[in-house]
């Protein structure tokens, strides 16, 4: 069928407010964290103090010993009920609870057990662990070459054809290295006019969730059920499945809204652990971290980029060369697949003849690092927006104009070979342009205090291939439930597949039921991760939406009722049924073409479903003295194809930009010798109310994307793409520096205005 | 285990007398032994003011407050604002500013804007700013939310607000 025959009937594009609103202003919206169970257990987590070494001995007596102490559980332990516990979605590389080596500081070693939360947080203190330290590696350019490795043998997970050359690999801490070769950039070098080489580095961050990841778990009669605020219950039931050896039938993951996820929340976190600790306890567990546990469950990957760019003398970029590594902590987590699906836009939303990426997952003795809205994407903008400002200051051509110059215009195609479709670049880059006031003459400051504008642009494809499948249930009154797996953490999912299936139906979107992802009753959705539930999501709803309406025509014309008569549902179940009774069950699924990319060019013509644009302006105020920075205006502008719900889109816009605003200026996790610094809200800030921009704005831009429901496509990381650079690059435009690693600190724009002056600060 | 005292406190209207350890804090109290969920818990050190309640008026962290402090107090929590069915003002303008995403920052967020609704002029928005200076909220980049309180704010002392 044609997914784009819908033609709306007014419920999409609409600003209503969420429909779960109500219930978080009152405070009854559910979450695990507020989730109990009689008779439950809390666990609390005895965690590594070193970064790499092998476990000696684990001594638990002193714990165990203390009143209320219901169990101590270490590795071992688990082993005995789950021979293989080692989990992960590309690798299975993570044990439940350290086994043999511990690999950061802060990885789970033991558990206390008790019915009061601080009998186990005291008896958790109370483990002793000794362990023999081992050589450890932190660095992902030098992880490459390091003779400390962070796991003996690479064991790949067996879903993803791209990994299967590292099975049994030793000596080695690279888990994934992606390889793109299009054309030929060393001749291109040779013969340019101009050759540019920089390198960018990002820090490691953390999505601190203000719900901080929270699971429980309960068995009975050979059947596990799993409460956890997860972004993806269907990977969970598949994964937990496979631990215990039992049929996906025997495991339920039931979600509630979420307090916030940005790809935190995503794969195994606690619940494989949670599930272990019913089973050897038998008796329901729950394990609810604390904002410093956060840290060391899952982060942003740091990045270096070298980046190298041949351009000619009238600003065509014609070869670039990106060089990026990926740091990703001691556990693969999704991490093989950031390298890899945002490595191959590496070289940016530019039309470049010649173009050679190695992209590098490597492993190193840090906290893990995985999904954080945007999947390595702004890591690579940071980078590559940095370096394209450099180029055209160095050229002397306008940023804007030299951007304008190397887009990537609809129908060309892209390095991977994929033609780009339906990303509306050009107008992104135009709209952000003419919102900062670009090329319009500005106060430029007076005195020690200076004012500059930057701007950049960045894109990311639509994870692929994926798939959804939904569940559209009229009831005997006509009534409509919806059963799809997508989880709502705040970016307005339930609002948004309301509103989509309220559309096809032809009824009030605020009558639609949105049931929350639970895998006994929810149909398989691959995961609320890499803005795709709109798209995918969007599909299956809109395809089960059909099947009903098929269903309807089919059930009237049983009844003889002729074409036309739009009679209300209940009249036609009524006469069917001589009751209220009944119901008629639509089905949908979506999953997009795809063509995986050759292994040693990356080459595919059908990589993604779909491309995410976004640009950012910025006007800054740097302080010459102090090297203290203002922004005054940050417009951040996003291709969403067709706006399912404006106001929605609008602060996921927003949103994004001042988490990004955060990962840009103030944040960062600061290690010493593998030893996290900084685990708490306390020394590690993010953005709050004052340190908003004094102007922020948000503009969609709306186009139509081919495929999509009613056009529509994902925006929930758009605006996090080119905060960083354009903030950069602002700052460049304003006092003359370049700051190539985050976080941007007034430190950093102070020691590089004292070194421009030829006057540098010492070191500390 | 440390030795129970006895409180007796007034929550949302409601008086409760609860043998408590002198260690519980007042978050765990509303929410463990009250029930009162509505009161999130994110940093559990003061900084992100998700567990914001109102102390005999006054706003305050139930994370950095015991139990048995409540002894003889008025408490206030989101639960006590409005219901569903009747959402006080403030709620209403939230609702309508689409000043939430989550929802896990935002009873924090209505009961510090309580009590800055009932103090001060909030005649800008850097008061606003200024007021709600002790929430975070990693959503919304807080421009819907200065919104929603500015209408807030303009909608006090009318007399359908009661």
């Amino acid at each position: 069928m044609n997914d784009t025959a819908f033609v709306s009937t007014g419920q999409v594009g609409r600003s209503l407010p969420r429909v779960e609103a109500r219930a978080k202003v009152t405070g009854t919206a559910e979450y695990i964290h507020n989730f109990r169970l009689p008779g439950m257990l809390i666990g609390k987590i005895c965690r590594s103090t070193v970064p790499h070494g092998r476990i000696r001995h684990i001594d638990t007596s002193a714990a165990a010993a203390i009143p209320g102490v219901y169990a101590i559980v270490t590795g071992e332990d688990i082993r005995k009920i789950i021979p293989d516990p080692y989990y992960g979605p590309a690798f299975h590389d993570q044990p439940i609870l350290a086994l043999d080596k511990v690999r950061f500081v802060g990885e789970p070693v033991a558990v206390a057990l008790a019915a009061d939360p601080h009998i186990a947080e005291n008896a958790a203190r109370a483990i002793t662990v000794e362990y023999d330290e081992l050589p450890a590696v932190y660095d992902e350019v030098e992880a490459v070459t390091a003779t400390a490795y962070v796991h003996d043998v690479l064991k790949p997970a067996g879903t993803f054809a791209d990994l299967k050359h590292l099975v049994g690999r030793r000596q080695t801490n690279v888990a994934l290295d992606f390889h793109l070769r299009r054309g030929d950039v060393e001749a291109e070098f040779a013969a340019a006019d101009h050759v540019f080489a920089h390198e960018f580095r990002t820090q490691q961050v953390m999505h601190t969730p203000l719900e901080p990841f929270v699971s429980v778990a309960e068995a009975a009669n050979g059947a596990v059920t799993i409460h956890t605020a997860s972004q993806n219950p269907s990977f969970v039931r598949v994964e937990i499945a496979r631990l215990l050896g039992l049929k996906e039938n025997r495991v339920r993951v039931r979600t509630a809204f979420l307090g916030g996820g940005f790809g935190g929340k995503l794969y195994i976190k606690l619940e494989a652990l949670v599930t272990a600790l019913t089973l050897i306890a038998q008796r329901p567990v729950k394990v609810s971290l604390t904002m410093e546990e956060q840290f060391f469950t899952i982060t942003r990957h740091p990045c270096t980029f070298r980046i190298k760019s041949a351009v000619t003398k009238d600003g065509r970029v014609t070869a670039r060369k990106c060089e990026v590594y990926y740091n990703g902590g001691a556990y693969a987590d999704i991490g093989p697949r950031v390298a890899q699906k945002s490595g191959f836009a590496a070289a940016g939303p530019y039309d470049i003849a010649n173009v050679h990426i190695d992209s590098f997952e490597t492993y190193t003795n840090r906290p893990p690092a995985g999904a954080l809205r945007g999947f390595g994407t702004p890591q690579l903008v940071w980078a590559y927006e940095s370096h394209t400002d450099l180029i055209a200051r160095a050229l002397s051509l306008d940023p804007v104009e030299f951007r304008r110059r190397n887009l990537l215009r609809d129908g060309r195609p892209q390095a991977t070979g994929t033609v780009m479709r339906d990303a509306p670049l050009a107008a992104v880059l135009e709209r952000a342009a003419a919102a900062i006031g670009w090329g319009q003459p500005f106060d430029r400051g007076s005195g020690p205090v200076k004012r500059g504008r930057g701007i950049a642009i960045g894109f990311k494809a639509s994870i692929s291939p994926t798939a959804s499948v939904a569940i559209v249930n009229l009831s005997g009154d006509g009534s409509c439930t919806l059963y799809c797996g997508t989880v709502d953490m705040g970016q307005g999912s339930t609002t948004a597949m309301a509103q989509i299936a309220a559309d096809c139906l032809g009824i009030e979107a605020e009558t639609v039921r949105v049931i929350a992802a639970d895998t006994d009753v929810t149909p398989y959705d691959m995961g609320t991760l890499g803005s795709r539930s709109t798209y995918h999501m969007g599909l299956a709803i809109q395809r089960a939406a059909a099947d009903a309406k098929a269903k309807l025509a089919a059930l009237a014309a049983e009844l003889g009722v002729p074409e036309g008569t739009n009679l209300p549902i209940a009249e036609l179940f009524r006469r069917k049924y001589g009751a209220q009774a009944g119901n008629i069950i639509g089905t949908g699924s979506f999953m997009p073409s795809h063509k995986s990319p050759d292994p040693q060019t990356g080459q595919t013509d059908d990589a993604t479903p779909y491309w995410m644009s976004a640009a950012t302006g910025c006007e800054v105020e740097v302080d010459t003295e102090t090297g203290r920075f203002r922004i005054l205006r940050l417009v951040n502008v996003a291709d969403c194809g067709t706006a399912i719900n404006p106001r929605i889109v609008e602060t996921q816009l927003t949103g994004a930009t001042v988490m990004q605003l955060g990962f840009t200026v103030y944040e960062g996790m600061e290690f010493t010798d593998g030893q996290l610094r900084n685990p708490s809200f306390a020394e590690y800030k993010i953005p709050g109310i004052r340190d908003m921009p004094a102007r922020l704005e948000g503009e969609i831009v709306t186009s139509r994307q081919g495929g999509g429901p009613f056009g529509a496509k994902g925006v929930g990381e758009s605006g996090t793409y080119a905060v960083s650079p354009a903030i950069a690059n602002a700052i460049h435009d304003a006092v003359g520096v370049r700051i190539s690693a985050l976080p941007i600190t007034a430190e950093k724009v102070y020691r590089a205005l004292r070194e421009a002056a030829g006057n540098p600060l010492p070191e500390d | 285990m440390s030795k129970h005292r006895t409180i007796k406190a007034t929550v949302n209207g409601i008086a409760y007398e609860r043998s408590v350890e002198p260690r519980l804090l007042l978050s765990d109290f509303l929410r463990q032994t009250l029930g009162l969920t509505g009161t999130h818990v994110g940093c559990e050190h003061g900084v992100c003011g998700a567990c914001t309640v109102l102390i005999d008026g006054d706003s305050a962290r139930a994370c950095l407050y015991f139990a048995v402090q409540a002894d003889g107090r008025h408490i206030e929590t989101v639960e006590g604002l409005g219901t569903i069915d009747d959402l006080s003002p403030l709620q209403q303008e939230f609702r309508e500013h689409h000043a939430l995403q989550c929802g896990f920052c935002t009873p924090g967020m209505l009961m510090t804007c309580v009590d800055l609704l009932k103090k001060y002029p909030l005649a800008s928005d850097a008061e606003i700013r200024d007021g709600l200076s002790g929430n975070l909220c990693r959503c919304t980049g807080y421009e819907h939310i200065v919104r929603a309180v500015r209408a807030a704010a303009a909608r006090r002392g009318r007399k359908d607000d009661g």
